[in-house]
């Protein structure tokens, strides 16, 4: 089984999880600029942050056979605090950057006219940049949000396809499957989406554009349910090309479009990882 | 090498547009730079023996830049890019502009950066930051035919520096890199 996770934030999880995730078949992430917890209050960090997500951080992944691949963006919480707009004139450097294969996480926190500002300059960076788009749907109010994300996409006239609408739900999923853009689940060990919950909405609608991740981060979260999932849907009858096209076919297919994913590294197997010494670290 | 052979060995047509471009405006080097590999390929070039088609190009433009502008293609690029300046480093015509390069990429904990730091471009450091970057290598695992002319440069200091971490590892149980043995021996023959 080979696993590539859309949406997890490596930076905040340890080498035993690389390691883990190395064993179950994870062979591939994409990591989404966020938040962290502590709010930032200046571009500076947001550089430095960007950096390691193409820098450090893919090292650290390949160390443990893993490819990274990065989105950036200014997410909605923090484009909130006008001492963080100027990230917005960072992005272009970085989104001609090998590594970053799409713009995100962008969307909506709190439904602010910043927001919604920054939502629709940043989908425009995508059609410039010829990037896809990755949505954060909020939390909160998250029927309504969605519906707005929606709107915001169509009005800045990016391909629909291009667009992968995240954190989706039973109520969220039906509304978005129509409009042609991908569907994006994160699977919580309590809160939000779980494996089986998941498997059920697989049946009813399908594994076309259907993208699942652990988003696993600083919170409680567990970078192994992607890998939960498959067993639940090979559980409950899903063939393993079902799985192999939801965990792996899916997300090459969405971050492609960008036209810079490169799995030469992970897909043939131990091509690179184990013989060169100059890639091992530490010690 | 010379940017001159570098130049014949890269794609002609991304290079007439690119070098118009940046003699036009230095300041267009920085999407050109990072668009290289994905242009011209990370395949090693025909006839220009470890260098990709991406370095030679990149080569190419820095060989246009000022000074300044090289270090920020270093300090905005990513892990690929700064490994580029590094190895064109020793072509250009900058002098020791690039030293704080060769510092940055000696902090670095990826040890891509660190080798690279350790080629050819090393010339400008000076001996101690040198002889701290080599026993970097050895913990790393870099394999010290990396460090453009260890035999010439290595000098006592480093050799009690290496006794020291020999020491350190014998006392927990571990053993050195056979190239570090191995350069410890050819140093006491000396
Ligand atoms: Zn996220």
């Amino acid at each position: 089984m080979r696993i590539f996770d859309p949406h997890i934030h490596m930076t905040s999880r340890t080498t035993d999880d690389y390691t883990a995730m190395a064993a179950h078949g994870v062979r591939a992430v994409v990591e989404p600029a966020f938040w962290l917890g502590q709010p930032r209050t200046s571009p500076g960090s947001f550089a430095d942050y960007f950096d390691s997500l193409i820098g450090w951080e893919p090292y650290r992944a390949s160390q443990f056979g893993i490819r990274h691949h990065a989105t950036l963006a200014l997410n909605p919480k923090e484009a909130n605090d006008p001492r963080c707009r100027g990230v917005l004139d960072l992005l272009p450097r970085y989104l001609d950057k090998d590594g970053v294969v799409a713009v995100g996480e962008i969307g909506y926190d709190a439904m602010t006219p910043a927001e919604d500002e920054a939502f629709a300059a940043q989908l425009a960076l995508a059609v410039e940049y010829e990037l896809p788009a990755l949505v954060h749907t909020p939390h909160r109010d998250k029927a309504s949000g969605t519906k707005r994300s929606l709107d915001v996409v169509r009005e800045s006239g990016i391909a629909p396809g291009r667009v992968l609408i995240d954190h989706l739900n039973e109520v969220t999923v039906g509304q978005v499957r129509d409009t042609g853009c991908w569907m994006g689940f994160s699977i919580y060990p309590e809160t939000k989406m779980s494996p089986p919950r998941m498997v059920e909405i697989l049946k009813e609608h399908g594994l076309e554009r259907m993208l699942v991740n652990s988003a696993a981060d600083w919170g409680k979260s567990d970078p192994l349910l992607t890998v939960r999932t498959a067993e639940a849907m090979l559980a409950a009858g899903f063939s393993a090309d079902d799985v192999d096209r939801v965990l792996w076919r899916n997300p090459v297919e969405f971050y492609g479009q960008s036209q810079k994913l490169d799995l030469s590294d992970v897909e043939a197997p131990e091509a690179t990882f184990a013989g060169s010494s100059i890639l091992r670290g530490g010690s | 090498m010379t940017v001159e052979e570098l130049r014949r060995a890269t794609d002609p047509a991304w290079l007439a547009t690119a070098e118009k471009q940046v003699r036009a405006d230095p300041d267009a080097a920085g999407p050109l730079f990072a668009r290289a590999a994905r242009a011209l390929g990370r395949g090693r070039l025909r006839g220009v023996p470890g260098w990709t088609a991406a370095e030679a190009g990149r080569a190419v433009l820095l060989s246009l830049l000022p000074p300044d502008h090289v270090v920020r293609l270093y300090q905005q690029g990513d892990t690929a890019e700064r490994l580029a300046v590094l190895k064109a480093l020793p072509l250009l015509d900058i002098g020791d502009a690039g030293v704080p390069l060769l510092h940055d990429a000696l902090r670095a904990n990826d040890p891509r950066l660190v080798a690279a730091a350790l080629g050819r471009c090393a010339t400008h450091l000076d001996a101690a930051t040198w002889r701290q970057g080599v026993v970097k290598c050895v913990f790393m695992g870099v394999p010290l035919d990396r460090v453009d002319r260890l035999d010439e440069r290595a000098d006592a200091e480093l050799a009690a520096m290496l006794t020291g971490l020999a020491e350190e590892r014998a006392a927990a149980g571990r053993t050195m890199p056979p190239d570090a043995v191995a350069l410890l021996t050819r140093m006491e023959k000396q």
